[in-house]
């Protein structure tokens, strides 16, 4: 269902923090023991992304994070050729996709989409992740996809 | 809707100037100054005294406060200062409504809409750098190399194209027609630069599906509008150019984080789209010329299509280059050049482009223009739109 790597797809560029107000740590906590973390609310069961304080349907701060099964569909993709970081000027092109995730309430989540960085791109393709382990300080781990 | 709560036909913008426009990190000028000389622009043009402004309002958390200019102008009451919260120039047609709003209620009789930019001072948009972590938002989506402006709004191009079937054409043809109107003003940053078929589809990627040309520039300069009440209007240098309307809107969730959106495929523009035919008692057929902000072209379609213009079925018939130009076509766009060709002020150059287009004074005129229309910001979590019109119109 998943997978996880040590290589770096997209080297260089600035690694990701929990918010400082502690507000998505659990998701960033789970990549680093290759579980997908999401908020769903304790009051009327549905999952939100990206995350927040209150459950953007019923208004509750009572919301949970759980492990939801990494896989979902690409629902959108765009291939970056123009290096918009000085670490990516000799990268050449690369896949981001939009994914989203059925079983947990079509909540999308951006990644890069790993193997060929030419390979056509089909809407509604199958994908899982691919936990990203990275040495940082601290380490971190991303979430990245590839096709199924 | 009550006419005592809609300020339609008694707000007008009275006065519009700019810089020089400057390519990217070209201006002599510190960003204040250009916005000092935008603002001393616009008020030769509408024959007013600086020293009667006060109110501001600007967008885009513009550096330059208005304590500061009102300090430097030598205004003895700065009654009224506002900002718009929305992202990127989303703002342009807010700052126009906000302005009109605090003169409505009373706050403000002479409120300048501003904005400037000096990239080369301040840094540019669609290049980076930096080596510290990154948190809250931009930690979903900055370590897998999104990051730029043209990338944050890629992917609900490739959707829309996808759920719509809009191709590649219409894109191709708001290029064009941008460019071809820059050839007739001088202030144009791309004045004596043509774009041809050929040459949009050899342009490189930016990032897929957009090429180069599908994106606005990068720019230094500053442009201000000058509103107050239509009574005032009458006694002033320039004929006046209304506020038939001006809203702004996101939809659900529009602002949420990881490109979650409930509406993903939309310009933004539907709710605010609504209460400005509402608010102004139009139609879209009533729109005599139009500045649909590029930031993107694809975006452009959806706003165009989402204002009535043309559907998500004849998109690709309608928007051509042929419908496109301001010598003989139907829907003619972006009469200056826009975003694309005249210069990247965040949009408040379209804006200004509308009251031109009314006064009778574009270097594209469309013959007897009675109501144009100016839209900002496609696809942003807040986007605003506003309608220009003539005494008579109102």
């Amino acid at each position: 269902m998943s997978r996880s790597t040590n290589e770096a797809h997209l080297p260089g560029l600035r690694q990701p923090a929990a918010a400082n107000d502690g507000l998505d740590a659990p998701f960033w906590e789970g990549t680093r023991v290759h579980e997908l973390r999401v908020q769903r609310c304790k009051e009327c069961g549905l999952h939100q992304w990206g995350p927040e304080w209150m459950c953007h349907t019923c208004n509750s701060f009572e919301l949970d994070w759980v492990a939801v099964e990494p896989t979902g569909k690409i629902y959108s993709w765009q291939r970056p050729h123009h290096p918009v970081h000085n670490a990516l000027s000799d990268r050449g092109p690369y896949i981001i996709v939009l994914v989203e995730l059925p079983h947990a309430d079509d909540i999308r989540m951006v990644g890069n989409l790993l193997g060929d960085p030419s390979q056509d791109i089909e809407i509604g393709a199958p994908v899982s992740v691919v936990f990203e382990d990275r040495e940082g300080d601290p380490d971190f781990t991303l979430v990245q996809w590839e096709v199924t | 809707m009550n006419d005592d709560y809609n300020l339609r036909g008694k707000v007008a913008v009275v006065g519009v100037g700019e810089t020089t426009y400057y390519k990217h990190g070209q201006s002599p000028d510190p960003e204040f100054v250009l916005v000092l000389k935008a603002i001393l622009a616009a008020c030769e043009d509408a024959g007013i005294s600086p020293k009667e402004i006060d109110g501001f309002c600007s967008y885009s958390n513009d550096r330059n406060d208005p304590p500061r200019l009102a300090n430097a102008l030598g205004i003895p009451e700065l009654r009224y200062s506002n900002m718009q919260w929305t992202s990127g120039g989303g703002g342009a047609a807010a700052a126009v409504q906000n302005a009109s709003g605090a003169i409505m209620a009373g706050s403000a009789n002479v409120v300048v809409a501003y904005r400037g930019l000096a990239q080369g001072q301040f840094g540019r948009f669609g290049r980076s750098g930096g080596s510290r972590p990154v948190s809250g938002a931009a930690a979903y989506t900055l370590p897998y190399g999104m990051m730029s402006a043209a990338q944050m709004y890629a992917m609900r191009t490739t959707r829309f194209m996808h759920e719509h079937g809009v191709g590649r054409g219409a894109m191709r043809a708001i290029a064009m027609a941008c460019y071809h109107h820059a050839q007739n003003n001088p202030r144009a940053v791309m004045h004596g630069k043509t774009l041809d078929a050929e040459t949009y589809d050899s342009s490189r990627w930016i990032t897929e599906p957009y090429r180069l040309f599908d994106c606005c520039l990068e720019n230094d300069g500053a442009a201000a509008m000058i509103i107050t009440r239509t009574d005032r209007a009458k006694d002033l240098a320039k004929p006046a150019a209304l506020v038939l309307g001006a809203q702004q809107s996101g939809g659900h969730r529009s602002g949420a984080t990881a490109e979650n959106a409930t509406d993903y495929v939309t310009s933004s523009f539907k709710p605010a789209v609504k209460h400005l035919y509402e608010q102004a008692g139009i139609t879209a057929t009533d729109i005599d010329v139009v500045q649909s902000y590029e930031n993107f072209t694809g975006g452009v379609v959806m706003s165009l299509i989402e204002h009535g213009l043309c559907t998500y079925e004849n998109a690709d018939e309608v928007l051509t280059f042929d419908n496109l130009r301001a010598d003989g076509g139907k829907l003619p766009l972006n009469t200056s050049g826009g975003n694309l060709a005249e210069c990247y002020m965040h949009g408040l150059g379209l804006q200004i482009e509308a009251v031109r287009q009314v006064r009778g004074e574009s270097c594209n005129q469309i013959p007897d223009v009675k109501v144009a229309l100016a839209n900002a910001g496609p696809m942003v979590a807040v986007a605003s739109t506003a309608l220009y019109g003539t005494e008579e119109t109102a």
